[in-house]
């Protein structure tokens, strides 16, 4: 591990500024938050982070989950994600991001890692963790190995020629699916961004991949009031039966009137480069009776675009059933 | 084994103090050899009781109080230095084990503030003041904590190496959202891997506490 400077801020505008003189807040900034630790020290261990000074923001009064006037829920940026699990509101009104959060990692690192961080997780392809290895997203323009190598576990949508890196959080797909807002507070003031704007796609700038700019700190998190009769379900597919990051997830959150439904929100996991929304599988389900052969319809067009690899073409059918059967879940529990 | 063995001599050393002994000797002669000029000048200079004459003054080192198994220590820490490391290397507490040092086995976990975290990856200057637990915080040989008490008697391990991990969760997990199944129990025991195999006399020391408890 390269040498750095910690730093505990006094409070959120000092973490900002110290921030702030950072070149990035993308892959190789100098200057990085650290709160739970489980992504970035491990990759400060492995050399593909090595940031010169480390601000530790688990000090910041960042750590409450609120109910605010308007019916949304609030969740501080180091609330740790055993807490928002088993959180009585989370688990009543927002049941899908429970159970998201509780099928990722361990009980141990569920302690550590939190609500910022968990967004900001980093991609488990082998060649990103591996400094002897090319990798576009860690350095820019050397190359993906991935695509003519071991590509089982990477993504078949959003995909680029320059990487096809899987995000890996359990988290931000049920957030994706619960239409969430991520609050920043950067060196020129405060503002609310789209969950769907946050992560980015790799294109041709696979290093880039969020819309933080250097001294944005990620402070909170909220969720729009529960939609009144919703039914969501969190399904997720791995090699084994806990503890492994997923093949392919599905978090769905489903209205239904009368047979029929009448708003979907799908959002799936292990198989995009970002926390994958899919609002075709939503147009292809709103207004149509909510029965197994509409549900594999909609997972036929999330998957419609899908680009497979040499090892990882499996992935399709893998998701459309499990989006299918999430959509089962969901529907008669 | 030491009984049989007079060579050992009077000082009778056990395996873990013979090495503990030729390691900081190693340790300091590699140290003694690459700690540049000026980092030996200031190391006369430091009036912290922490830095010792038998502790190499660390650049960029920071002053923390970690609070293990209920005694204070003063430390000065690199950074870069684990709670892990620091619980081994210079708390001298060996209990916790080492295994993957990446969070995905589970070897090194102890309890911070009472939760049961990876301290592999966590720094130890993220932990000034807060109290941490370790295996050998739990319970001795002479009085065991019932969870260690219970993987003697259900045989919980083989070689042992992943066993102050594996207890060190189990107790954190009874006080955890838990389902009554042993099914609930493996689900929330998955972060701790155990190479020899013994999952099953594991889970069935664990259900044997929570019955009890």
């Amino acid at each position: 591990m390269h040498s750095f400077e910690f730093i505990r801020p006094a409070d959120t505008v000092a973490a900002v500024a110290t921030a702030a003189q950072a070149k990035t807040a993308q892959q190789g900034a100098d200057v990085r938050f650290v709160a739970g630790g489980t992504t970035l020290v491990d990759l400060m261990k492995l050399n593909v982070e090595t940031p010169a000074r480390v601000i530790d923001i688990n000090r910041l009064p960042l750590d409450k989950i609120e109910s605010t006037p308007d019916g949304s829920l609030k969740i501080g940026a180091t609330v740790r994600n055993s807490d928002l699990a088993h959180h009585p509101t989370v688990q009543r009104d927002y049941a899908v991001l429970s159970q998201a959060l509780l099928a990722g990692a361990s009980a141990q690192l569920r302690n550590m890692a939190t609500t910022a961080g968990n967004l900001l997780q980093r991609t488990r392809c082998m060649y990103f963790r591996d400094t002897a290895m090319p990798c576009n997203k860690r350095e820019p323009g050397t190359g993906c190995p991935a695509i003519t190598g071991s590509n089982r576990g990477l993504a078949v949508l959003g995909t680029s020629e320059h990487c096809i890196a899987t995000n890996p959080s359990d988290m931000c797909v049920a957030m994706a699916a619960l239409e969430a807002t991520i609050h920043v507070q950067g060196p020129k003031g405060s503002r609310a961004i789209p969950f769907g704007d946050f992560h980015l796609l790799p294109g041709d700038t696979p290093n880039r991949e969020t819309a933080l700019e250097p001294g944005d700190l990620v402070t909170h998190v909220t969720l729009p009031s529960p939609k009144p009769g919703s039914k969501q379900a969190y399904l997720k597919l791995r090699d084994r039966a806990s503890y492994e990051f997923a093949l392919a997830s599905a978090a769905v959150v489903i209205t239904i009137a009368g047979g029929t439904v009448t708003q979907a929100r799908i959002a799936l996991g292990g198989v995009g480069t970002k926390p994958w929304r899919s609002p075709e599988a939503e147009a292809a389900l709103t207004g149509k009776p909510a029965d197994a052969n509409n549900f594999r319809q909609a997972a036929e067009a999330a998957m419609r675009n899908a680009k497979p690899q040499s090892q990882n073409g499996f992935k399709i059918e893998l998701a459309k059933r499990c989006l299918a059967h999430a959509l089962q879940i969901a529907t008669t529990s | 084994m030491r009984d049989d063995n007079p060579q050992l001599g009077p000082s009778n050393p056990t395996r873990r103090t013979f090495l503990l002994t030729t390691g900081s000797t190693a340790a300091a002669t590699v140290i003694a050899a690459y700690v540049p000029a000026h980092a030996n000048s200031t190391a006369g200079q430091s009036d912290s009781p922490a830095a010792g004459a038998d502790r190499p003054n660390i650049e960029g080192a920071v002053p923390i109080t970690l609070r293990v198994n209920g005694k204070d220590h003063q430390l000065r820490v690199d950074p870069r230095m684990t709670l892990l490391d620091c619980l081994r290397e210079t708390v001298a507490l060996t209990g916790t084990k080492k295994g993957c040092d990446h969070g995905q086995c589970g070897a090194c976990t102890v309890h911070v503030d009472g939760r049961r975290v990876n301290s592999c990856l966590s720094l130890a200057v993220m932990h000034d003041g807060e109290e941490i637990t370790t295996i050998e915080g739990l319970g001795t040989p002479d009085a065991l904590h019932p969870m260690q008490a219970a993987f003697v008697a259900h045989d919980g391990y083989q070689c042992g190496y992943c066993t102050s991990g594996q207890i060190m969760s189990a107790v954190a997990l009874l006080k955890e959202p838990c389902g009554p199944d042993d099914a609930a129990v493996k689900e929330l025991m998955s972060g701790n891997i155990c190479r020899c195999g013994a999952y099953g006399n594991i889970v069935a020391a664990i259900q044997q506490v929570r019955q009890n408890t």
